[in-house]
């Protein structure tokens, strides 16, 4: 990695990529839908839980990988647990340290993150056969892509729930929002768009490279 | 100590704060599970003996852990609690019922990464129930949680006959159902405070 000819840069770089989009976490996969859902009414709630769970993700891919060689099979997953659920309680801690008002509001949202199942994914499928410089990039990969996922639904729902983007305000007095934005059922009609227009996006995609090599053969 | 009224609390965990459609907690096995009415009854039940048992363990460790001092503890000793008791669950119906435990499958051991029986755990700790409040309140859960998980199966059993367009198939017409009935679940907030 640290070796700057090309023919080794292209890999790594693409296990940092593979999560933002091809493999985007929350649109493609499909996991860890709980925090997606739950804290995402407004697009500051979602940066911090998207900020969270990146470190968490990092420091517990690059924990698992670095012990990969140590841990017995049998209780890998166990293991594995125990040290998310370590970073949680310090991601826990330092929240509550930079902002008490972000700490109240994502609530026990925080200490859930140890049951987001990409986390534990992750740990399981690549950190635990990878070395640790790639496991540190595909983490870094899937948590800007699940941020970007966060972003995505906490700005769509706070622009049309509560008429402002990050606590600013963006139409006039005479706005009404659209409440229902914010709360529960909001969040599941707003990620059922996203998901449609996320297919159609990629249907598109596949046709036109379907096309292309019908040309190019 | 908290002095609310054991019925208010199994109808605020079962309906008016129903933890799938209202917290979004276990949205893993609510979308993964609930294909078939008779896969998503069963889940249910397990889901609702395991968040009982874990409740009391968890009500058992905070005391512990109070007594100790030692509140970082917290989530750590929670999830290997958890953990054991899916564990138990597992051999214990592998023991007494070898069908069922193969009918569950997979998604026995996936009950620990289930959020809604972590989220369980930290609540009632949060609001500062006793005993019995804590066993109403997983009771009220886990109730909640299999009746949102077989209304889903049933209107999934019915969308399999309904042309559904390719784009919408799958998870984001899931997403959209679930987002009518958790708006329909906001017509029980009256019932709590």
């Amino acid at each position: 990695m640290n070796s700057p000819d090309t023919a080794k840069l292209t890999p790594s770089t693409d296990e940092f990529i593979k999560g933002l989009w091809r493999e985007n976490p929350v649109f493609v996969q499909v996991l860890g839908m709980c925090p997606v859902l739950a804290v995402t009414n407004s697009a500051v709630n979602a940066l911090s839980m998207g900020l969270a769970t990146t470190f968490v993700i990092v420091l517990s891919n690059t924990l698992v990988s670095t012990l990969r060689n140590f841990i017995p099979k049998q209780v890998r997953i166990a293991t594995f647990i125990l040290i998310i659920a370590t970073f949680v309680t310090v991601v826990d801690y330092l929240i509550q340290a930079i902002s008490l008002d972000i700490h109240r509001a994502l609530g026990a949202f925080i200490s859930l993150i140890v049951v987001n199942c990409l986390i534990l994914g992750r740990a399981e499928a690549f950190a635990s056969k990878n070395t640790v410089g790639r496991s540190i990039l595909d983490g870094l990969g899937m948590g800007v892509g699940f941020t970007f996922a966060l972003l995505c639904l906490g700005g769509v729902r706070e622009i049309l729930g509560s008429g402002s983007l990050f606590g600013v305000a963006l139409f006039p007095d005479g706005f009404q929002p659209w409440v229902v934005m914010i709360l529960p059922s909001g969040g599941f009609f707003t990620l059922g768009v996203l998901l449609l227009v996320f297919n159609r996006i990629r249907s598109r995609q596949e046709q036109q490279q379907a096309l292309l090599q019908e040309v190019a053969s | 100590m908290n002095d609310e009224a054991l019925g208010f609390i199994f109808l605020n965990a079962c309906l008016v704060n129903n933890f799938v459609l209202a917290y979004f907690l276990g949205i893993c096995p609510f979308l993964g599970v609930s294909g078939k009415l008779e896969t998503a009854t069963r889940m249910g039940g397990a889901v609702c003996f395991v968040m009982l048992v874990s409740s009391m363990c968890a009500f058992g460790i905070n005391q512990l852990l109070t007594a100790i001092n030692a509140p970082y503890l917290q989530l750590i000793s929670y999830i290997v609690v958890i953990a054991s008791t899916v564990q138990l669950v597992e051999m214990f119906i592998k023991k007494v019922s070898p069908a069922l435990f193969r009918q569950l499958g997979i998604f026995l051991p996936l009950i620990t990464t289930n959020c809604a029986i972590l989220g369980l755990a930290l609540f009632q700790t949060n609001k500062g129930y006793d005993f019995i409040q804590s066993i109403v309140y997983a009771l009220g859960a886990g109730i909640g949680f299999t009746l949102a998980l077989i209304l889903m199966a049933g209107i999934r059993e019915k969308l399999e006959l309904a042309s559904v367009p390719e784009l919408v198939q799958g998870t984001a017409i899931t997403l959209m159902i679930a987002g009518i009935l958790s708006l329909s679940f906001m017509g029980f907030a009256g019932l709590g405070a």
